[in-house]
């Protein structure tokens, strides 16, 4: 790092610096989070709403706070460098939307089995066709059987805590898989909210390449080895067994994130009042309209719970089902057409029939707040009005 | 103690210690059979084992086996004195990753993508893992479990292993010696009388000169020769 900047471990980072608000948008929170994560390399292509925030790094880039960054040809070339950058041993970011994500999604899912520690901003964007540009996250579905850490921020102050812990979880030696930090495209990134955040002066740790569960690649002295990983295509039974041992420890060391959630999140899930019959559970820029739909609940009287569920993977499903073990109707608003988070709830529950499949908003729609009333004054037996466009 | 995980063969297809629920033990702790115990309680069992089982074996991965940190050398030369009071223990090194085709020599290493082959044709009961990086010994570790009846130690530089029997985490030169204490200790305990002696010269090997080292000494290792900082290496094929 070329400036002169404080560096300390994480948890005084996140849990003891003192911090002061700024009033900024969701991708200015990205940014400076990226800012005072010693980050040594970004590299990034170009998409709607990911722009924003790419260009802002580009900008710290330029003050000196991250030692290298371009801008790649493509996504796909943008994901297999960071895997190849990253197995030298330094730290990564780079960031994504929709149609970009799924670009390059063929090097994404092979960073967790690579073992590579790398953070992934995924600015939320309709998945085309048609074209659009508008927020709708159903492009996280398609990570959530990567393997990969996935946190889903509410808002910009989430996005700024959720991006520096990210770098922290990623290269934990009993975890060393990717972390994506999502959040919703235009309503987080390009909306301002309050962040509280500490001085740029301080920095977290910088990377220790040796302190990893793999050996890291030397890529300047030849002979370089252009692949750590060892090729077991074969076709016996040994070839078969290592393939499907090496996946269950991408998986058990998705796993064995959920501690450092504890540690750096304060859990993965967020409950207000656990007593009652009904709850909202969501995720995301959601988990903000159903905060505001407990609250006005609670100003009518009604029983109505909140769960906010910050981390998708690992997903809390032990947490989710002793949260809701009384519950009588769970509503769960989302913005995507398929209801991935509804599901991953059903599946966690012994009655997964008391899940409402909605509300939904997608294709860039906007998320009322009385879309979620008109749910829960159903699950009361209440008289309710539908919502008129 | 109920034991969470235990000596194989479990199966075709061997199921996680994570995903059984283990969880690997705090700082000053260890694991055995699953469960998070005392350092010593650990130790003792491993120490048992090493001792009363059929050619216990000690496998040393690429951090002890190559110089590349400053403690490197410390630590290889305490796992020589634990093997050395370890009656007929064997010392077989897993220098790399890779897998070993068309076959590997089973009498000479040992690799993670098919360790069952040597500890199958040594007929190991019981082995120490040391040295290796997490990811490569825990698929190992649960590679062995699957397939073998061989109890397995981890001394972990870092965390330790969910899939060992006994797992030692934070192992440093010292924690190394500390063990083949408790290694004399039990085998006193257990009256095993054995004195350590050093393996005999080899004459049919000719004369060590280490100045005189090329990369080409080092055979099919040669690639895995890494240079030093500021050091310019001209002898290459």
């Amino acid at each position: 790092m070329s400036l002169n900047k404080k560096l300390v471990d994480m948890d005084y980072l996140l849990n003891e610096a003192p911090r002061e608000q700024h009033f900024i948008t969701g991708a200015q929170a990205m940014a400076e989070a990226v800012k005072r994560a010693s980050v040594d390399m970004a590299i990034a292509y170009p998409i709607t709403p990911q722009s924003e925030v790419m260009h802002l790094v580009g900008d710290i880039y330029a003050q000196g706070h991250i030692k290298e960054y371009y801008r790649a040809e493509e996504e796909l070339g943008t994901m297999s460098a960071i895997a190849g950058a990253a197995r030298g041993g330094v730290r990564m970011f780079t960031a994504t939307s929709g149609p970009g994500l799924l670009r390059g999604l063929e090097a994404i899912v092979s960073w967790p089995g690579h073992r590579i520690p790398c953070v992934l901003g995924v600015l939320t964007r309709v998945v085309n066709a048609p074209l659009s540009i508008q927020p709708d996250n159903i492009e996280m579905a398609y990570l959530m059987h990567s393997g990969m850490i996935m946190l889903h921020a509410e808002n910009q102050q989430d996005t700024f805590d959720y991006t520096l812990a990210a770098f922290a979880i990623t290269e934990k030696v009993d975890v060393y898989i990717p972390v994506s930090v999502s959040t919703e495209g235009f309503f987080v990134t390009h909306a301002k909210g309050y962040v509280d955040m500490m001085s740029e002066e301080l920095a977290f740790d910088v990377i220790d390449p040796y302190k990893a569960p793999v050996p890291a690649m030397d890529n300047e002295v030849p002979p370089a080895r252009i692949q750590r990983d060892a090729p077991v295509q074969k076709s016996n039974f040994m070839s078969y067994l290592i393939h499907s041992v090496w996946q269950q420890e991408i998986w058990d060391s998705n796993r064995r994130a959920m501690k450092y959630v504890y540690q750096y999140l304060g859990g993965p899930i967020e409950v207000i009042h656990p007593d009652a019959d009904v709850f909202i559970v969501a995720s995301g820029c959601a988990a903000a309209q159903g905060r505001e739909a407990n609250r006005y609940a609670e100003e009518e009287g009604l029983s109505v719970g909140f769960i906010k569920v910050k981390c998708i993977r690992p997903w809390p499903k032990d947490e989710i089902s002793a949260a809701l073990k009384n519950a009588k109707a769970v509503i769960v608003p989302e913005h995507n057409i398929i209801g991935w988070l509804s599901k991953e709830i059903q599946a966690s529950i012994p009655n997964g029939g008391i899940v409402v499949e909605g509300p939904r908003v997608y294709g860039g729609m906007t998320l009322p707040v009385e879309l979620i009333m008109e749910q829960i004054y159903i699950a009361l037996g209440m008289d309710s009005e539908k919502l008129q466009a | 103690m109920s034991k969470k995980i235990t000596v194989g063969p479990v199966g075709y297809m061997p199921q996680s210690a994570p995903s059984m629920g283990v969880e690997l033990s705090p700082e000053g702790k260890a694991l055995l059979y699953g469960n998070i115990v005392e350092e010593e309680e650990a130790m003792r069992d491993a120490a048992k084992a090493l001792l009363t089982m059929d050619n216990p074996t000690i496998f040393p991965g690429p951090m002890v086996l190559w110089d590349w940190r400053d403690d490197v050398a410390e630590k290889s030369a305490a796992i020589l004195d634990l093997a050395s009071e370890i009656p007929n223990c064997k010392i077989i090194p897993m220098p790399d990753y890779r897998p070993k085709y068309p076959k590997i020599d089973v009498k000479a290493e040992i690799n993670p993508n098919h360790p069952n082959l040597t500890i199958l044709d040594n007929k190991i009961k019981a082995c120490v893992f040391i040295g290796v990086h997490c990811h490569y010994a825990n698929l190992t570790l649960r590679m062995i479990r699957a397939g073998t009846a061989c109890y397995t130690v981890a001394m972990c530089a870092e965390m330790g292993h969910e899939e060992a029997m006994a797992s030692i985490r934070d192992v440093h030169a010292a924690d190394v010696l500390r063990f083949r204490d408790i290694i004399i200790e039990v085998r006193n305990e257990l009256g095993i009388e054995y004195t350590t002696t050093m393996p005999p010269e080899n004459p049919s090997l000719p004369k060590e000169d280490w100045g005189a080292l090329t990369p080409s000494d080092y055979g099919e290792y040669r690639s895995l020769i890494m240079s030093k900082k500021g050091e310019h290496v001209t002898a290459v094929e």
